[in-house]
């Protein structure tokens, strides 16, 4: 058989902790992560044998043998990998998938913005991490915005050591700026020359409309239910304003094209 | 060393193993992952004369030992698929089943005479069986005579290629519909496609599939594609192609001493990109263990 390019490894679960409500943060050890690259994700596999399908969940942050999740258990299969015990083994499957696009070209010199929402905060960090690395003079702003204060604004303080500019974004106004993370942008006298954004929906959305309206090139990273995660089963697919070159229909593959798009690309 | 040889349809395929459609695509994803030349066939996803968008996501959720998919056949459409994909195949030694899908019966025709004189073409696998789209495909499974019309039909276009009608399970008699088949000229009949199914957020209080329905698929189903393919094996003299659920070697020798002559690996494909190999090996230890000398041996046995 010839060399997998993709194929599930046991890892171990070197770390893992509740770092909000509901949301688990875990580290594995694996050499997935001499290979990522910020905004890919893994496939996780619940070790319960009736959940069959791999969890996609997003790299926050790598090293040569280990990465780092972070996650919400939001249903059983989530749930079960969250109480997967430190030092027992995961089935993990990655990196897939293209991530932010991080070239000099695009961020030499320009003033970064980082938009996540929730869950979205993750990917976030890891590229912020890159960023920094591949100019330590970037100028670099992150908005977090979270439901309320009891979500104890998870990451923010990692995002803050990278050396990034932070600011908290709270629906209810409990903790930080009230309003989304386009509202507390706006309360800054920051330009955004490039956008990164992973979030819900209607917020990747605002997203979009807020760069358009301000001349901003803005990458947003989408999710979605996926069965296979490597582009078989066309589970996870996005409406395209063009023709997809491999689906020859207005609709890309999340797992593969994905799952950070250029918001121009897609229609959302 | 047992034989893993199986003669279907009148051709010759190394062994009984093949993938069931739209859960391999055409293998490019996974040629990396699996080495395509040990499947006894490729049978690739559902193609239409044009390109189909399919449906809105959420496409699929996963079940107990299961999925739901409602894709609805999203495909580029059978000029890049001829172009692109059977032109990759063509670089492996693997004979491939087209998987053919409709809205309607022209389109059906139109796709199968377009491939009834392609060298690197088998057989063509009828999709009659789709629960996910509008207009056609499984409105030509449910109805005894509307299959038997279409199956008449794809074979006065196909040429010298085998066609396979494949079935769905949403039907009150399957052995009737697989007679109809039989009686419209098919050449072989495969089944199981999926079980329609519904699947509710009750927190959300919607449907978790924008199409509402979704097709059911996976381990779950697997003793009920064992009843199917046994009731249809013995209503039709035709071969079969058992599928519905397959994880394992076991489930594959199952639904061969049922009564099929092929299989194909389906849902598992997902979570398990190598699981064709698996089964191929497992059948081949499984024979030598039992003593049997070739895998044609074991089908309809019980």
């Amino acid at each position: 058989m010839k060399e997998a390019a993709v194929k599930r490894i046991a890892a171990h679960v070197a770390d893992k902790s509740m770092i909000a409500p509901g949301i688990y943060s875990m580290v594995l050890s694996c050499e997935i992560g001499s290979r990522a690259l910020p905004g890919q994700f893994v496939l996780v596999y619940p070790r319960d044998g009736s959940h069959l399908l791999g969890r996609p969940i997003c790299i926050a942050d790598a090293d040569d043998d280990s990465i780092r999740i972070v996650f919400r258990a939001a249903g059983s299969g989530t749930k079960d990998i969250a109480e997967t015990g430190i030092g027992d083994r995961l089935f993990v499957e990655g990196p897939l998938g293209r991530g932010y696009p991080v070239s000099d070209e695009i961020t030499g010199g320009r003033s970064i913005v980082l938009l996540g929402g929730g869950i979205g905060a993750p990917s976030l960090l890891f590229l912020a991490k890159s960023l920094r690395r591949q100019d330590p003079g970037a100028d670099i702003l992150a908005v977090l915005g979270y439901r309320d204060s009891s979500m104890k604004h998870f990451l923010y303080e990692d995002i803050k050591d990278t050396g990034a500019d932070a600011l908290i974004a709270t629906d209810d106004g409990s903790e930080g700026i009230g309003g989304n993370v386009i509202d507390a942008l706006k309360t800054t006298d920051r330009r955004a020359d490039v956008i990164y954004a992973c979030g819900p929906m209607p917020m990747l959305s605002a997203v979009k409309k807020y760069a358009k309206e301000t001349g901003a090139k803005a990458y947003i990273s989408l999710e979605e239910h996926m069965a296979c995660g490597v582009g078989v089963c066309l589970g996870c697919v996005v409406k395209t304003l063009k023709k997809d070159g491999h689906s020859m229909v207005n609709n890309a593959r999340i797992c593969t094209e994905g799952p950070v798009f250029d918001a121009e690309d897609v229609d959302i | 060393m047992a034989d893993l040889s199986v003669e279907f349809a009148g051709l010759r395929f190394k062994n009984p193993v093949t993938v069931a459609s739209g859960t391999f695509g055409s293998g490019m994803e996974y040629e990396k992952m699996v080495d395509l030349n040990r499947l006894g066939a490729i049978t690739t996803k559902g193609v239409s004369a044009v390109p189909w968008e399919g449906n809105p996501t959420p496409r699929v959720t996963e079940t107990p030992s299961g999925m739901m998919n409602a894709i609805g056949l999203q495909n580029p459409g059978l000029d890049v698929f001829m172009e692109r994909d059977l032109g990759f195949l063509s670089g492996y030694d693997v004979p491939v089943i087209v998987n053919v899908c409709g809205h309607s019966m022209e389109e059906y025709e139109e796709v199968v005479e377009r491939l009834s004189d392609d060298d690197r073409v088998a057989m063509l696998e009828i999709n009659v069986s789709c629960p996910n789209v509008s207009k056609g495909a499984i409105q030509f499974g449910t109805d005894a005579g509307m299959l038997g019309e279409v199956t008449k039909r794809c074979k006065l276009k196909a040429g010298s290629k085998p066609v396979i009608m494949k079935l769905t399970p949403n039907v009150t008699s399957i052995a009737d519909m697989a007679r109809a088949a039989e009686d419209g000229g098919a050449d072989g009949i495969s089944l199981i496609n999926t079980f329609t199914a519904m699947k509710i957020d009750i927190y959300r209080k919607r449907f978790v599939l924008a199409n509402r329905t979704g097709g059911l698929s996976g381990p779950a189903i697997h003793p009920i594609a064992v009843r199917m393919v046994y009731e249809v094996s013995h209503a039709v003299g035709i071969p079969v192609i058992g599928m519905g659920g397959i994880a394992s070697f076991e489930d594959a020798i199952e639904l061969m001493m049922a009564g099929a002559t092929m299989v194909a690996v389906g849902m598992i494909n997902f979570a398990r990109p190598d699981a064709t190999m698996r089964v191929i090996d497992g059948i081949e230890d499984y024979l030598v263990k039992m003593g049997i000398d070739s895998v044609r041996d074991i089908t309809g046995i019980v």
